[in-house]
């Protein structure tokens, strides 16, 4: 299977991989898929007080094109405020990767992660209220 | 950059050289219609074929009349098949077979249950291996045959084919065996071990493709078949199409060489795929093997890296070695494998497997090198893997309620 050379660099050199702490309540965590499927996303937002995503990390169990949805995930998530991020769609991420039909499901499973770290973020911030 | 190790050999293998030489000339000049019966070029190449039948008879102590040419594993198996069920109709239509046979046996049985046969697909254990006394009761006054694969293509289980032709003849019923993979690895006697019909394929054991045989019994029982393809009367009849006489002798070539160097290349293979194992489980923890270790080709390894995904691990091999997994990703039809599933494997291991198939051009330092890269490649996946960060806190992840999608 032909990996296209965006998909291949963000497998080698995944951007901000690693974890925050889910009981921060200025982090919110998204966590999409199941392993006997063969991909699991989580993806995980630190938002300041402007409203404004500071920080994205992910870890991604799944495919070469899983891995590099997410990753790219959380490059596109940095710097925009929740409802910019509400914007950002698969389409977007099967465009800048190149992703073959048979891989689209990586970018929907991207975008239900991002939707997932936003609702678990607003939904702490409502609880704190 | 150097190209990738092979150690895809359950796939396909190279052609050995020595058998590419013997070959060639049967291509150019002596490139006779083996059914040519009036002249030399005719009977040279008739006397070619004589040869490799004899090659491969010697080879699984038949006799030469006993080998049918195909073009292949895949349609030896049809022709094992359908030829049976439509030849011994009268006598019977149930057909007993393995969920974990290649798919070319089983789309081939499915294919019969559209025309009138009852087909059991009898389950394996967890090591893969059938159990015999289901194998028995299973058999019913219509059953006119077994087919039971000698080892499987992805797990590289061996199943007890004497014990299993015993079963067959105590009851009269016809044995079948796919040994694509086991012909040239494993010590083949079809008269020891009861077989009546034997699939083979040229291009597993460093012969080439588009090339295979059906091994027919002629006495105690003589088996017939039903032609699937009609012409000319070759091959007993059993299978018309002109000879293809360079691949036919390369096939016995490959045949005469795998079973001489047996004895060696039996224990090289093994020592291979045993120093694999260890440099492997030695150096990373959750590593989980397929099928039984005991009752398997020697060079087939097949294991799963719980919590990283098989098709991501082989994109970070495959620039050093060429592998095959049984994740859903790296298969047409994005299930999982199905052989795996039959072991009572979880989808989410099934995910995570790889098979490794060392081969007659492996050595030592592939081993090595390939070991080193597993381990890299896998600790670095883990390490971006929430599930093995779950399992790292003490999380179960089979209690945890997933999305999914």
């Amino acid at each position: 299977m032909p990996y296209s050379d965006k998909v291949i660099d963000h497998y080698n050199n995944p951007r901000n991989i690693g974890s925050l702490d889910k009981g921060d309540a200025s982090v919110g965590t998204g966590m999409v898929g199941a392993p006997e499927c063969g991909d699991v996303m989580k993806l995980q937002i630190r938002v300041n007080e402007l409203g404004i995503i500071e920080e994205a990390k992910f870890k991604t169990f799944g495919c070469g094109s899983a891995i590099a949805s997410s990753s790219l995930a959380t490059e596109y998530l940095k710097g925009r405020s929740l409802d910019e991020a509400l914007e950002i769609k698969n389409t977007d991420i099967v465009r800048e990767l190149s992703l073959p039909p048979v891989k689209i499901h990586c970018s929907v499973l991207a975008e239900d992660a991002i939707r997932a770290a936003i609702a678990d973020y607003q939904s702490k911030q409502e609880t704190a209220k | 950059m150097a190209r990738a190790i092979y150690m895809d050999n359950n796939a396909t293998t190279p052609v050995d050289p020595v058998v590419m030489d013997i070959m060639l000339p049967y291509f150019t000049e002596k490139f006779g219609n083996a059914a040519s019966r009036n002249h030399s070029y005719g009977w040279e190449a008739e006397e070619a074929v004589d040869i490799a039948r004899g090659q491969i008879a010697a080879a699984i102590n038949a006799d030469p009349k006993e080998i049918i040419f195909t073009s292949g594993a895949t349609e030896s198996n049809n022709l094992a098949l359908k030829g049976v069920a439509e030849m011994y109709r009268e006598k019977g239509n149930h057909i007993i077979t393995v969920q974990t046979e290649h798919k070319c046996v089983l789309d081939s049985a499915k294919y019969l249950e559209q025309h009138g046969c009852t087909v059991t697909y009898l389950p394996v254990q967890t090591d893969g291996l059938i159990d015999l006394a289901v194998l028995e009761a299973a058999i019913t006054p219509e059953t006119i045959l077994i087919s039971v694969m000698f080892a499987n293509n992805e797990i590289g289980v061996i199943q007890p084919i004497a014990q299993i032709g015993a079963i067959a003849r105590k009851h009269g019923v016809l044995l079948h065996t796919d040994a694509a993979q086991a012909f040239g690895k494993v010590l083949i006697d079809v008269l020891a071990q009861n077989i009546d019909l034997m699939s083979i394929s040229g291009h597993k054991l460093y012969g080439p493709k588009g090339i295979g045989a059906l091994y027919v019994r002629r006495k105690n029982p003589r088996v017939r078949l039903e032609a699937q393809q009609h012409g000319g009367g070759h091959e007993r009849g059993m299978r018309s199409g002109t000879l293809y006489v360079p691949l036919i002798v390369g096939l016995g070539a490959a045949a005469e060489r795998a079973v001489a160097e047996m004895p060696t290349e039996s224990v090289r293979t093994l020592q291979l795929r045993e120093r694999l194992y260890k440099n492997v489980t030695s150096r990373l923890p959750e590593v989980y093997v397929n099928g039984s270790l005991e009752h398997r080709l020697p060079g087939n390894l097949n294991i799963s890296f719980a919590f990283v995904e098989g098709e991501a691990l082989l994109m970070g091999l495959n620039d050093t070695v060429a592998l095959s997994s049984g994740s859903a990703c790296t298969s047409a039809s994005l299930e999982p494998s199905y052989v795996l599933k039959a072991l009572g494997v979880g989808d989410e291991l099934a995910h995570s497997s790889l098979r490794f198939g060392i081969g007659r051009f492996n050595t030592e330092a592939d081993v090595d090198r390939v070991s080193d890269k597993i381990v890299d490649v896998v600790t670095r996946l883990r390490e971006m893997s929430p599930l093995w960060e779950m399992h790292q806190e003490g999380v179960d992840l089979t209690k945890v309620q997933w999305v999914a999608h």
